[in-house]
Formats: C-alpha cells, structure tokens, sequence
C-alpha cells in the first residue's frame, strides 16, 4: 500500500493566474519522451521565457514544494507529463480556486493532493508567501485547511480523492486489479460483449 | 437521482463495484491508444508483472507525431521515431492490435474509431488523450484519461472514477446559414466558460443536434473537454444507427438489429431528470472565431472585440493577459485580422465533410500571397476518400497544401508548425499559448469553411459575405 497522505508540508510558491493549461505547463514538444525523466526543467519553460519575474524562476521561491494556484489550473490536455513536470520540479500538493478534472485525476494517481480555497484566501496565501518565502506553508487534509505562518485558511478536497489519499489507498492499479472477478462478472452483462443478447 | 437520462444508464451498466475511496470501478468497453501517452503505462504494467487482460477491448494508433509530409521510417526526429518504436513493441508483446502507418485504417484516434465502427452507443470508452469525449457523439459515455489510468485501464480493464452530475445543454430552433457545428460548440463554451463544465458531463440536446450529421455531432462532443466537461454525449438516434451499420467493426445482420434497439432504448427518455439545464436558441449563435488565448475567448466574426470592462472583475486579469500576447486592442473588429497560415484537419474538424465544406469555399479560388495553408485529412480513410471526389485536387489547385493523415499543427509535436509570431486561422480546438508549435504563436479557431475563407482572402472574413 503507498503512503497515507493526510498533510502536506513545505515551502510555497504563487502562482496565481486562471486558466493554465497544460500546454503551458508542459509544452508538446517534452511529451516526445518514452519515459517521464527530466520534465522537471521544462516546467512553464515557454511561460517562463517571456516572463523573467516568473516565480518557477524566481530564487526566492526554489525548493518550494506546495503551489498556490488560480480557477480552472490544469485545463486542457490529459497529458500526465504535466502533473509528473511540475512534481519533478519539486511540488507535492496544489491549492487552487478549481482544477480541471483530468488533471486532478493525473494528481490524486500520483500522490499530489488538489486542495481548493477562495479566491480572497488564495490572495492571501499568496501574500504570506511572498512575504515570507521561507516559511512552512502546510495543507492539511483532515482539518481541511492550509496554515502558512499565522494565515489559516479552509480549503476542500474532493471526497473520493481525499479518501483516497488519506487512507493511502491512491495507487488504483492494484485494486482495480485485485477485482478481476467482479469485472468479469459486469462485463457478462454488457450487452455490445454478449452479441447484444439483453 | 436523474435515474433515466443515458449517462446513468450506461454508468450503471457499466459498474464493477464502489472502492474504498467511494468511487466507483468502472467497465471500459473500448479502450483507444496511441504513441504519446502509452509508453509509460506499458512500463508501468512490466514494472509490476502484469499483463493486458482484455487485450481485444483495446486498439491502437499512431497520430501525435507522425510527420505529414514524408513517413519514411526511421523519421527524421530521433525522439518521434523512439515513441513509434516503442508503440510497436508494446502492442506486440501485450497482444494489442495496431494501426500503424503502413495500415489504411490509421489516423487521428478520434476519427479512426468511429470510422472503423468501434465507437457504438451505450459503451464506456477511455483514451489518453482529453478529446476522446468526440465519442459521445454516439451517445457512449468517453473520458480523456492521463497516463496513470492508460495503465489501469490496461491492466483491469476498469478505472476508478467519481461519477459526475449531468447538465443538458439545449439547443433549439435551427442554425443560420454559414453557421457550423464548430460554431454551436464554440458558442456554447463562450456562454458557460473553460471551466462551466468541470464536475459535469454534457447532454447536447434539441432541434440543432437532432439535425446534425454524425460528424457534425462529433465536432460538438469533441469540444465538449474546452468547456471543463470532460465528457459530452448526444441520445443516439436513426442517424447514429445509419451511420454505423456497414461499418468495419459494426455488428452484422441479426446481430445489428438487436444492436440497434438496444441503442435506441438507452437515449434520455422524456422523464429523465437533469442535475442542472441550460438553454441557448439556434438563432443567436453567429461564425465563431477567437480572439484570445482560451476557446471560450470568442465572439462572432462580426463583432468586435470585447471591451476588458465588459467582463466580470475576475476574468478582467486573464482578457488583458490575452490581449497582451494576441496584440489585440479591446474593441478591435475580429473581421480583417490578418493571418499567416491557414490550418484545417484535426480531431474536430478533420474528417470529410469538413474537407468538402472548405473544398467549397476553396473551389476556383487562390490562397492569399504570403499565406501558408495546410489541409491535413484526419485519417487514411478520409484522405482516400478526399482523393476520390476530387478535393485535393480542388486545394491544390488553390493553393493548399495536400498532406498525409495526423494530428498536425493542432498540437505540432511533429515537424507542423507554427514560427515565430504567426496567426494561423485554424479549425482544430485549442488556441493556448504555443499550442501550435511556437512559443510566441497565435491561433484564431473557427470553423474549416472559415479558415479556407481566410486564407483565400489572407484575413479573417465573414463566410456568409464570402464570394
């Protein structure tokens, strides 16, 4: 069973812009790749090229392992080379306005937890951040807050995926697997598997 | 519960058992693979010993990187020719069916499945890519997966999944001339935002898509992910029914009778209930073009550019951030921007009808001077049957460039690209930030009769003045 994931804890970075895509995040031409190695260097590469005060780049921010996002991050693309890019690079949990689902998905099966917050609170964070870039930003899903020096916040998880995560019960494959019988047992009643004999 | 609309039927049908997390393991009937995002799944299933069980429930492809002008292996691109070898392995050593270049069933997944008649209503379907949700345009129920569940679902045959709400989207009345599938979508992301989907999955419902053809109904479902949703679907009718008989992997005689009652009885009946319903009239929805960086930045080719203050206090950072990088000005008509290049093919806007449309508008015509126009057909199937009536013949002769089947500049991870600071008038799906290939690109996405428009004309142009 992977680890149970109840907290995370680390240093922040802001970003907090709406709407990025997983293009910007990782662009197309890192997904010519066999292996996810070395996605971590090209995280926002094209982002962070025509804009030199991009926190990826920003000193202050490196080592930073929770990332306060905007509304809608991860939209676009189901490549998982986004969420593997930016854990590569050092993030471990994201707290957002609101995510796009398919990359929730990509993070909850690699251990990253999603948090959401308010806008006003996420600004919040944000600025304690850039205040104190040294200080412990925590996401905590069982209080279901996010503490960085004195700011506390409420934040939510989607239920399944918290579960999921606390209960150390993310990595799918093996119990999706372990219910080989019951799958067979369903797809006995899909008709398009059984000639359409309903 | 809305226990009688389609995608709880097929959810429910399709239901293995709820996890220990609460959601619930899902049955995928049809699982479509392709280069880019299957590599490290097979790693992932070597790595722990295991093997493809239902290896006949998956097919694959190859269309991300295929380069469109010469396919002689080994490619020119070491990394591109690594991932295509790579494809080939793993679909020999785990008993997969692969149509590869050198088979005239391959092309862009969203176009090969329908086409094949693997896509069939009432199917849970899963691909690594986000567009699968073109399927449900054949009312099955298609979710865009990351790489992570390509595994799962290669190894159980099932994914883990929370089951979404259901928000029908209704559009009724009829569509005005010159306005296209691609606009309805368009129209519908620009009134509910990127993200007015997540946590749902769309019912497109009403006189318009009822009156769509099949492939029109696949542009919609297609675009269905840029609204937030990642799956969208329509009640399959005698129009789904008639298209997929005859088809390759469609079933026969008896067989498809059975079949065929049984995808009708699935459609949402008159008493299926809603988590939430929105309503658009036909006659509202104008030729769409985009002007920013997201697919919900649009207005109608005639309009101007909205003013940033005409947006809600929240959305104000991100239109000044679009504007900023198209060099567009607030209030600027979209009618007369000039373009670069011309792009027309893609999941959305690849298959033949989309051809013949913009062969329409191309037909007699030349590309502007200093203009680049590709036509890239989504699959070997449709580039046959593009040559067989002619079309090419039609573009070439205006100016196009005629090029093999595949994802081309709708993504550019293949030699298709845009340079520098290029607008391209594109019929594919996203206008991101150097989503076409150059960091510093911009796209304009609209309908293909409207891309061949613009690049006749070198701008961007009104279809229904366009002569």
């Amino acid at each position: 069973m992977p680890a149970q994931i109840a907290s995370v804890t680390g240093t922040g970075i802001p970003l907090l812009l709406d709407d990025i895509d997983t293009d910007r995040i990782i662009p197309a031409r890192y997904l010519r790749c066999v292996t996810f190695e070395g996605l971590g260097e090209h995280a926002f590469e094209d982002d962070r090229k025509q804009d030199p005060s991009h926190p990826f780049d920003n000193p202050k921010f490196q080592g930073a392992s929770v990332l306060v996002a905007g509304r809608n991050f991860g939209c676009g693309s189901s490549r998982e080379h986004a969420p593997q890019a930016l854990i590569r690079w050092g993030i471990k949990a994201i707290v957002g306005e609101s995510f796009a689902e398919i990359f929730f998905g990509n993070c909850t099966s690699n251990g990253v937890p999603l948090v959401t917050a308010s806008a006003a609170d996420l600004k919040q964070l944000a600025a304690a951040i850039e205040a104190n870039p040294k200080a412990a930003v925590t996401v905590d899903l069982l209080q279901q807050q996010v503490r960085v020096g004195t700011v506390t916040v409420p934040c939510q998880m989607q239920a399944g995926a918290k579960q999921a995560l606390v209960s150390g019960n993310w990595d799918f494959l093996g119990q999706l697997v372990d219910a080989a019988a019951e799958v067979k047992q369903t797809s006995g009643n899909i008709p398009y598997l059984n000639g359409y004999k309903v | 519960m809305s226990s009688q609309n389609l995608f709880n039927r097929v959810w429910d049908l399709h239901t293995v058992r709820t996890l220990p997390s609460g959601q619930t393991q899902l049955f995928i009937g049809l699982h479509l693979i392709h280069e880019v995002t299957s590599p490290q799944a097979f790693q992932m299933l070597r790595d722990r010993g295991l093997k493809v069980p239902y290896p006949q429930r998956t097919f694959a492809t190859v269309d991300h990187i295929i380069p469109t002008l010469s396919q002689a292996r080994p490619f020119q691109d070491d990394l591109a020719e690594q991932m295509m070898s790579a494809i080939e392995k793993n679909c020999r050593e785990f008993g997969v069916t692969l149509l590869n270049l050198d088979d005239n069933r391959q092309g862009i997944v969203h176009v090969v499945g329908p086409e094949q008649g693997l896509t069939v209503p009432g199917m849970t379907i899963a691909c690594g890519d986000s567009h699968t949700s073109t399927h449900g345009a054949f009312g099955s129920i298609a979710f865009g997966i990351g790489t992570s569940q390509v595994a799962d679902v290669l190894a159980s045959q099932t994914m883990a999944l929370g089951r979404p709400k259901v928000r029908r989207i209704l559009v009724n009345g009829k569509l005005a001339k010159g306005v296209y599938a691609k606009d309805v979508v368009l129209h519908i992301i620009r009134k509910l935002g990127v993200n007015g989907g997540v946590g749902y999955a769309y019912e497109y419902a009403g006189d318009v898509f009822s009156a769509m053809t099949m492939e029109e109904r696949m542009t919609v479902c297609n675009m269905s992910i840029e609204g937030g949703a990642r799956c969208g679907y329509i009640n399959p009718d005698q129009t789904t029914v008639d298209y997929i008989k005859g088809r390759p992997f469609a079933p026969k005689s008896e067989e498809f009778e059975r079949a065929a009652k049984w995808w009708l009885s699935l459609a949402s009946g008159p008493d299926a209930t809603f988590d939430d319903e929105v309503s658009i009239p036909a006659e509202e929805i104008q030729p769409t073009v985009t002007w920013g960086i997201n697919p919900a930045q649009s207005v109608g080719v005639s309009e101007a550019i909205p003013a940033v203050d005409s947006f809600p206090a929240a959305d104000q950072a991100g239109v000044r951030e679009a504007l900023a990088f198209m060099e567009f000005q607030e209030n600027q008509p979209i009618q007369g921007t000039k373009i670069n290049v011309a792009f027309i093919g893609s999941c959305t806007n690849g298959r033949i009808s989309d051809l013949r449309e913009a062969a329409k508008v191309a037909q007699g015509h030349k590309v502007a001077s200093g203009v680049r126009a590709l036509v890239v057909p989504g699959s070997q199937q449709v580039l046959a049957q593009a040559e067989k009536e002619g079309l090419h013949e039609i573009f070439k002769a205006a100016g196009f460039e005629w090029r093999a089947a595949g994802c081309s500049m709708c993504l550019a991870m293949n030699p298709d690209k845009l340079q520098g600071r290029e607008i391209c008038a594109s019929s594919s799906n996203r206008n991101f930030k150097g989503r076409q290939g150059s960091p510093t690109g911009r796209t304009l996405l609209m309908s293909p009769a409207m891309v061949a428009a613009a690049a006749i004309k070198g701008a961007v142009t009104d279809i229904r003045e366009f002569a």
